[in-house]
């Protein structure tokens, strides 16, 4: 008896290791805390300690005769945020963000939907490959290759020519608002960009929620007498609308703060990423752009509690 | 009267395999009809064929006089319980029963109604505002069969219902099937790979192998009397006796099958055949013991009452059973 206890059960090993190894094991809560609190620590105090330090900066003013910022709390930023001038640059920058969310969604779809249903083996790194690899190349270089590709002297103006449809360019071209005096430099041109740059984010999340759709609940719709187009609406949108939202996150806020591509490709008129560069840089306004950084958080939370509220979630 | 299902000369290939390979089949209507055979032998195949869910390359296909081949599932007028459930996990229960009506127009109130009746049936009422993730394996199968029955098809396809049920359940869900079928009066088509759920379920059987159909009528003929030596030993495992030991016995076959239970040890009347051998392994199952002799270099499991004594192993034992218990099989 007391030989077999001896046997089975070994003495505590003497070397720290193993006694830190056989402590962790006996509380597992403590190498728990070990392994969690430095990216807890990182996450609470460098990422979201800064940005709430940003916002707070939001409800401090400026002042115009000194330009120092006065530390006391105020709303006049906010006030100037809603001015019509300011004002203007946000819905422009909604409208963009939501129309390039809503094309890149249209675009993504089908592809997304043939990646997660048909390829297979060499096909489906085909598609991992063609989505990725824009991913890989600079940012920078992609918008100034827009750039000329847009331009008027570009490949776009050359094809549309040889093609004898130079007329439907110029159409589109000298309507009201979306128009200019090329693509490089109109909203349609920044339109094209951003549906470009994002469209990996959209196609990505689509991908995922549509593979995880067993093809038995297709299978089991149709049986049941819905036809494609009613299996589509009832069985298999809401199954990838959580990945439809995921995917409108990214393209909808990567949109909202994106400063470069609108000052590369498009107008001179600001979009809010831009404003924001404007003022914390050559305004040197730190609390103005803070204000202007708080409105895509407050979109995106107000878009996410609808986007539940509507029950994109539900099939998670 | 029109079959229910028929089949001519069906193929469906798929490259070089040959899923089902002319197929040729007909299903009364009203009747509990059952597909068996091991994974990969073409009864599921041929269940999607009914249901439209793949095409024949070759043949004809009839549910109920009506040209089936190119007709899509949401045309046909059969509906199919899934292997595993397939339930929509986004809709509630009673959408999820209401969903064939859904989409054939029914407005909210009537289809709601017809699927609460549908849930009571299958003994789930008021289980309609939950969720698939919220109910237990064996409450699924119901709210599977309640979606399907809901539609009032006129054939139901079962693709290995019970699969997935621990055993009492399967028991349990096996009469109310059986029941059901009866009550409602709708032909039944349904795969199974469980010769015992297939023999005591089904009015008639086909027995599936590499794509054809082995043998196909009541339990009690494929049970009592295979005719090939797979189906002889996938339903019930009977002994395959060679022809030597049947020449032994005085019975020239190629061969011929016996049941382990249709054997006594020890005991022998006037009429029976007999054959000595040496035990060589037993276990005791319950109901019986399982003992294994070994007669000439042959093995034959004999399933002897628990209330038998049970010889020893390397015991010298008289086999007997009776000749109309030997069925003697064209070739091996």
């Amino acid at each position: 008896m007391t030989l077999a206890a001896t046997q089975t059960i070994l003495p505590n090993r003497p070397r720290l290791t193993g006694r830190i190894s056989d402590f962790l094991w006996k509380h597992p809560h403590v190498l728990l805390a070990v392994l969690l609190g430095p990216p807890i620590l990182w996450l609470g105090i460098i990422y979201l300690g800064s940005l709430f330090a940003l916002l707070l900066q939001s409800f401090f003013s400026i002042d115009d005769f000194s330009g120092l910022i006065n530390y006391e709390f105020t709303l006049a930023t906010y006030k100037q945020l809603l001015s019509d001038a300011n004002f203007d640059i946000i819905v422009r920058t909604v409208l963009m963000a939501a129309t390039v969310t809503l094309f890149s969604a249209l675009i993504a779809f089908p592809i997304a939907y043939y990646a997660a249903r048909y390829a297979r083996g060499k096909w489906k790194a085909v598609f991992y490959l063609g989505v990725m690899l824009p991913l890989w190349s600079s940012y920078l270089v992609k918008i100034y290759a827009w750039k000329l590709i847009l331009a008027k002297e570009g490949i776009l103006t050359w094809a549309f020519t040889k093609l004898n449809l130079l007329w439907l360019l110029d159409g589109w071209l000298s309507l009201p608002v979306i128009g200019g005096n090329s693509l490089s430099v109109s909203y349609t041109g920044t339109f094209l960009v951003f549906v470009y740059v994002w469209m990996p984010f959209m196609i990505l999340p689509i991908q995922a929620a549509l593979e995880r759709v067993p093809a038995n609940l297709i299978e089991a719709s149709s049986d049941l007498g819905g036809t494609p187009q009613q299996t589509f609406r009832h069985v298999l949108f809401p199954l990838a609308l959580p990945g439809i939202v995921a995917g409108s996150i990214f393209t909808f806020s990567l949109t909202l703060g994106d400063y470069i591509i609108p000052q590369i490709v498009g107008s001179s008129r600001l979009f809010i990423g831009q404003a924001v560069y404007a003022q914390q840089g050559t305004a040197g306004n730190i609390p103005l752009a803070a204000a202007f950084t708080v409105v895509p958080i407050v979109i995106m939370g107000l878009y996410l509690w609808m986007a539940k509220r509507m029950g994109a979630f539900d099939a998670l | 009267m029109t079959a229910a299902v028929l089949f001519e000369n069906v193929s469906r290939h798929f490259g070089t395999v040959k899923a089902v390979d002319a197929v040729d089949l007909e299903i009364a209507a009203g009747e509990f009809f059952a597909m068996l055979g091991p994974s990969g032998s073409g009864k599921t195949t041929c269940l999607r064929l009914m249901a439209g869910f793949e095409q024949p390359t070759g043949g004809h296909i009839e549910i109920f006089g009506e040209t089936a081949e190119g007709v899509p599932p949401y045309r046909r007028s059969v509906n199919t319980v899934f292997q595993d459930y397939a339930l929509f996990p986004h809709l509630s229960i009673l959408d999820n029963v209401a969903y064939g009506l859904m989409v054939k127009g029914i407005g909210r109130q009537e289809r709601h109604r017809a699927a609460e009746d549908a849930l009571a049936m299958v003994k789930l009422p008021g289980y309609g505002q939950r969720r698939p993730g919220q109910l237990s394996g064996g409450q699924r199968q119901r709210v599977a069969l309640a979606r399907a029955l809901v539609n009032k098809p006129k054939v139901l396809l079962l693709d290995e219902p019970l699969g997935a049920l621990d055993l009492k359940l399967r028991e349990q869900m096996q009469e109310e099937l059986k029941s059901l079928q009866k009550s409602l009066g709708i032909t039944f088509v349904f795969v199974t790979h469980d010769q015992g759920e297939a023999l005591s379920m089904a009015d008639r059987i086909a027995v599936f192998n590499d794509g054809k159909i082995q043998q196909l009528g009541t339990p009690e003929d494929i049970y009592q009397r295979p005719q090939t030596r797979f189906v002889a030993d996938f339903v019930g495992s009977s002994n395959i006796l060679s022809s030597a030991i049947c020449a032994r016995l005085g019975v020239p076959a190629a061969a011929a099958s016996l049941r382990p239970e249709a054997i006594a040890i020890g005991t022998s009347w006037a009429e029976q055949l007999t054959l000595p051998g040496t035990v060589t392994a037993r276990s005791f199952l319950g109901a019986v013991n399982r003992v294994s002799v070994d007669c000439d270099g042959e093995k034959i499991i004999v399933a002897s009452p628990a209330a038998m004594p049970v010889p020893d192993i390397g015991a010298q034992v008289q086999l007997a059973f009776s000749r109309n218990d030997l069925h003697l099989m064209e070739a091996a």
